[in-house]
């Protein structure tokens, strides 16, 4: 019991020494909150006040208070764009991480030319977005791409890839799931290396096999940094433009137009700031509860 | 019967691999075919896969437009700027933040890591334009810097937070500034965070493309926006096309190689501490 209150003042001086020193810190962080209030929050408080505007570009400007937000929920075009983001984010997490997965496992283990493999399987990550979109572009060309040939080699009919509306959203997601695979493979590898080894000598000696080891220890420990890379995933793939953008533009027609080509449209191809300020305002929020709901998945999952 | 079991599973195991590293591999080396062939060869189907006889005129012609220097310049200019200033201020800002345990600025960053970079355009263009900064590469340095103060910051508030307290304790008992503390402590013992964080802040700026393709005007643009105008606008063959696309990415694919496990643990720590 004494010792119990001696430690308590112990840390209560510990709390208070820290709260001095943390005065002279906050000059370490001077700089970048300042750089930090110019390229983000002005931003952020910005697009708040032009949303509020219809303000086009070299024209007019007019204060409309809510009126873009009213006119964004009954805009069936924004509607389709959502509903595609919708479709295109849940491909473009799943996939990622059953193959991410599975890739983790793969490099878990141990064999020949293991670091060479690791090493291409994720350049894909680093390489640049346009560069690859590029490439992509020409192996989808219906006539003369690489990618129906292959589809010929093994018996299946030719696609239109990109340049049907019917496939180009799985294509577009085929091309994501080729860039960002490897980043749920890194973030769930980190987690298998971290595992402890002493729950499976454990079950090796209770009799238990491979699968059963997997199933029982595995799982239940790597799930927090399933969770991890589910959460990252998932806003990546909301957020995705770049490959989009170069590959279709939103094209054919408005087949792959998600919120963030929608946005870009608004704002650089018709100027129309205001509207698409509002855009950003609800893409921002759209982005912070998903964030949330997934953080509040994972202290579940850490709690269990 | 077991020998022949366990040959056949690491033959499962080894095709499995194949299959799962060979996407990755034949996108760059099909890349790199294209980029060495003539223009019959590359529209020829069935395609032909090995260049015969390679050639490197499409190189050749991505040079002759000596505008393609001039991007790779403003590329060069915009990367290096965007994260030494990163770096000048983030480091410190990493260490101010993981000595404060300064939580509410650290989920700050977190959410500017988070949101798309898109939504922070319209009013920094709005502003660029006010400013009539336009037309030079100060907008786009400045807009790269929503993208590597955020990175630098984070992955160095990891690395301090890794560092043990009693070294610097120690030197501020011995009567060191607290700045001393820091330059001269605990900066040389982060000094591999700060590898990580200055690969990972140049190769996501070297990558950025929306920012540069709204703001660059003709003179400015980097080497993504200017890859993606030849496609476009210029219609220009694959074979020079793919060159052109293999020289943008060529850097960050050689320093994924040298560094890659500088840019595995810099991914990592800041993926699953970040979250």
């Amino acid at each position: 019991m004494a010792s119990d209150i001696a430690l308590s003042q112990a840390a209560a001086a510990e709390t208070k020494r820290r709260r001095n020193y943390a005065r002279h810190y906050a000059w370490f962080v001077v700089p970048a909150a300042v750089v930090v209030m110019a390229v983000i929050i002005f931003p952020w408080v910005f697009t708040l006040y032009v949303s509020a505007f219809n303000w086009h570009l070299g024209g007019e400007r007019e204060w409309v208070g809510f009126g873009n937000y009213v006119q964004l929920f009954t805009d069936s075009r924004f509607g389709w764009a959502v509903a595609r983001t919708l479709f295109y984010t849940g491909l473009a997490v799943v996939l990622p991480m059953i193959f991410g997965l599975a890739a983790a496992l793969a490099f878990h283990r141990k064999f020949p030319l293991r670091g060479l493999a690791r090493t291409v399987f994720i350049l894909p990550m680093m390489a640049t977005p346009v560069a690859v979109a590029l490439v992509w572009t020409m192996m989808f060309h219906p006539q003369l791409g690489v990618l129906n040939w292959l589809l010929s080699q093994v018996g299946l009919p030719p696609s239109l890839w990109v340049y049907s509306a019917e496939t180009v959203i799985p294509t577009l997601v085929l091309v994501e799931v080729w860039h960002w695979t490897p980043l749920v493979m890194l973030l769930i590898l980190g987690g298998l290396a971290s595992l402890p080894t002493d729950p499976y000598e454990a079950a090796k000696i209770d009799g238990a096999n491979a699968w059963q080891a997997f199933r029982h220890i595995t799982m239940p420990l790597l799930a927090p940094f399933v969770v991890v890379a589910l959460i990252i995933r998932t806003i990546d793939a909301l957020k995705a433009f770049d490959t989009i953008y170069v590959i279709t533009q939103g094209g054919p027609g408005q087949a792959s137009e998600t919120i963030n080509i929608f946005l870009y449209l608004q704002a650089f191809a018709f100027y129309n700031v205001g509207y698409a300020s509002a855009v950003v305002v609800v893409f921002f929020a759209i982005i912070m509860l998903l964030a949330a709901l997934l953080l509040w998945t994972r202290q579940r999952v850490k709690a269990t | 019967m077991r020998k022949l079991k366990r040959y056949l599973s690491n033959a499962a195991f080894g095709v499995s691999v194949l299959l799962l590293v060979s996407p990755a591999a034949l996108v760059f080396l099909w890349m790199l075919s294209l980029s060495l062939k003539n223009e019959l060869d590359n529209t020829a189907f069935p395609p032909i896969f090995v260049p015969d006889p390679p050639t490197l005129d499409n190189y050749r012609e991505v040079f002759a437009r000596n505008d393609f220097l001039l991007f790779a310049w403003n590329s060069v200019v915009v990367s290096f700027s965007a994260t030494g200033l990163a770096l000048a201020i983030g480091v410190p800002a990493g260490y101010g933040i993981a000595k404060m345990k300064a939580m509410r600025a650290a989920a700050l960053i977190l959410i500017a890591r988070i949101t798309p970079g898109l939504s922070y355009l319209i009013p920094l263009f709005l502003l660029f334009q006010w400013l009539e900064l336009t037309g030079t590469l100060v907008p786009i340095v400045i807009t790269h810097l929503v993208i590597t103060v955020p990175i630098v910051v984070w992955v160095m508030i990891s690395f301090f937070e890794g560092l043990p307290a009693e070294l610097e304790e120690a030197a501020l008992v011995d009567g060191a500034t607290i700045w001393q503390a820091f330059r001269y402590v605990a900066m040389p013992l982060a000094r591999p965070g700060i590898t990580v964080a200055t690969i990972l802040a140049f190769i996501f700026s070297w990558n950025n493309f929306v920012f540069a393709m709204v703001l660059a005007g003709r003179e400015t643009r980097t080497l993504p926006v200017a890859v993606n105008n030849m496609l476009t606008f210029e219609q220009i063959s694959w074979g020079p096309l793919s060159a052109a696309a293999l020289l943008v990415t060529a850097p960050v694919l050689i320093l994924t190689l040298l560094a890659q496990k500088q840019i595995v643990a810099g991914l990592t720590a800041g993926g699953v501490k970040g979250a």
